[in-house]
């Protein structure tokens, strides 16, 4: 009786479904279904997709400041290169100050010297002439001596020959003078 | 073409009812009043299937630079994290977020149902479902408020506004009604609502130009543009599916971020 009352209610029902009173059985199934999914994605998959963000983050962050770092060590290393050049400038134009300094000491130093040994070789010359010149006037003038006595002499020896015989007195005198005068030359 | 149209025409009931919603079980085949095993669960069962192999799979070795179907899998994420919990939550949304988002992303397969062919029914128009989800967002804000604020303080706080004493006994009432009375069923009659009347439009235009030219055989033009116009309703549907998924997670968010809130 009761079951029959209840079946003419559900066939009754059937025929007049109403869209907002909900299904019971719909309403467990569809929480069993929905906490599966709640369960699996919030255990499983989005924590990990939190820790794939936050590596990222991560990876970025530390890619930028090792950039940082590497333009930093690279400025800092063309500044020592910039002061290392700057130094090595002034320090060529220094070395090539001195170079000239020294040149123009050496080039004064030898011209001096130069001068020097010229001034010395020509006071030499000149020493050396006067001397030859000295002696060859002494030995002149000694000479001109015993020439003028022998001259004398001789002409007073033979005064009194014959005019022929003084012309050929005079010849030989002449004569040996000369050779006298360049065996006196080899003496 | 004509006769046989009529022949199809005749096996088609129109105007379509509520009826038309509560199909036959799949299992047992044919019962009517058995709502175990129905296309609208199986439906539903698919959907869950659906999520979960796509999510696992396409997160099942994540890399820092992803691969195409983990992109995509952390493009939803990130969608509902930074678009809706973080905006409306501040830093705390990130703790609501992987529930959000699963909200989110089962209301929008449920709801795709809608349009797929073959299947042209979403299991959220069958009540049940959003009511579910209704459900869970009323408990999770009230007890979330409860949590923060201390026990009944929370109440206390929800309830009475910064107000002249002689307006309290107005305002009290209103922010009862609205707050603890109004939101689980705004928030499930909107999805299943839209859901519903978007499966009822489909089913007037489409058994519509069927009943036309059953009618008479010089309707036939006026058939084909209904059929046009059930074409046309599938892209709105799409449109509303969309968005009926992300009103509803915004909601929810909304509400957790009132329980959360220091002022009114």
């Amino acid at each position: 009786m009761i079951t029959e009352v209840l079946t003419v209610a559900a066939e009754a029902g059937e025929g007049e479904h109403n869209p907002i009173i909900p299904l019971w059985q719909e309403i467990v199934v569809g929480s069993i279904a929905f906490a599966i999914l709640c369960f699996v994605l919030m255990k499983f998959v989005f924590p990990m997709m939190e820790k794939t963000f936050a590596a990222r983050v991560d990876a970025i962050e530390g890619g930028i400041k090792r950039a940082e770092a590497a333009q930093a060590e690279a400025n800092q290393l063309l500044e020592q290169y910039k002061a290392q050049l700057a130094e090595a400038r002034t320090e060529a134009a220094r070395i090539r100050d001195e170079a000239r300094a020294d040149a123009e000491g050496i080039r004064q130093d030898i011209l001096a010297k130069a001068r020097e040994e010229s001034d010395r070789i020509i006071g030499a010359g000149q020493e050396q002439l006067n001397a030859q010149r000295e002696s060859i006037v002494r030995d002149l003038r000694s000479e001109i001596g015993t020439l003028a006595v022998d001259l004398a002499s001789k002409i007073v020896g033979e005064a009194l020959a014959d005019e022929a015989r003084r012309q050929g007195t005079v010849e030989r005198f002449i004569d040996e003078l000369g050779a006298a005068g360049s065996a006196g030359g080899r003496r | 073409m004509a006769g046989q149209l009529s022949v199809l025409a005749a096996e088609v009931p129109f105007p379509p009812t509520v009826e038309d919603f509560y199909l036959p079980s799949i299992v047992p085949w044919g019962a009517h009043n058995d709502y175990w095993f129905t296309k609208i669960t199986l439906l539903m069962w698919i959907s869950v299937a659906a999520i979960i192999i796509f999510f696992l799979v396409s997160y099942r070795k994540p890399k820092l630079v992803p691969t195409k179907k983990q992109w995509i899998a952390e493009s939803i994420y990130g969608f509902v994290r930074n678009n809706i919990a973080v905006d409306m939550l501040g830093k705390r949304g990130i703790n609501f977020a992987p529930y959000l988002t699963t909200l989110f992303i089962f209301i929008l397969i449920m709801n795709f149902w809608a349009i797929v062919p073959l299947a042209q029914i979403s299991p959220n128009s069958h009540i049940a479902f959003p009511a579910i989800l209704a459900a869970i967002s009323y408990v999770m804000f009230i007890y979330i408020g409860m949590k923060h604020h201390g026990g009944l303080k929370y109440f206390k706080h929800a309830l009475i506004p910064p107000a002249p004493w002689f307006i309290l006994p107005l305002l009290i009432p209103i922010e009862f009604f609205s707050t603890f009375l109004v939101r689980p069923f705004s928030l499930a009659v909107r999805l299943f609502a839209n859901m519903f009347a978007g499966h009822m439009l489909l089913l007037v235009f489409t058994l519509g130009g069927f009943a036309l030219i059953n009618a008479n055989v010089w309707f036939a033009p006026f058939s084909v543009v209904s059929w046009a116009m059930s074409i046309a309703l599938t892209f709105l549907e799409f449109l509303v599916i969309c968005l009926q998924a992300y009103v509803f997670t915004v909601l929810s968010a909304s509400y957790v971020q009132g329980a959360l809130a220091d002022e009114h």
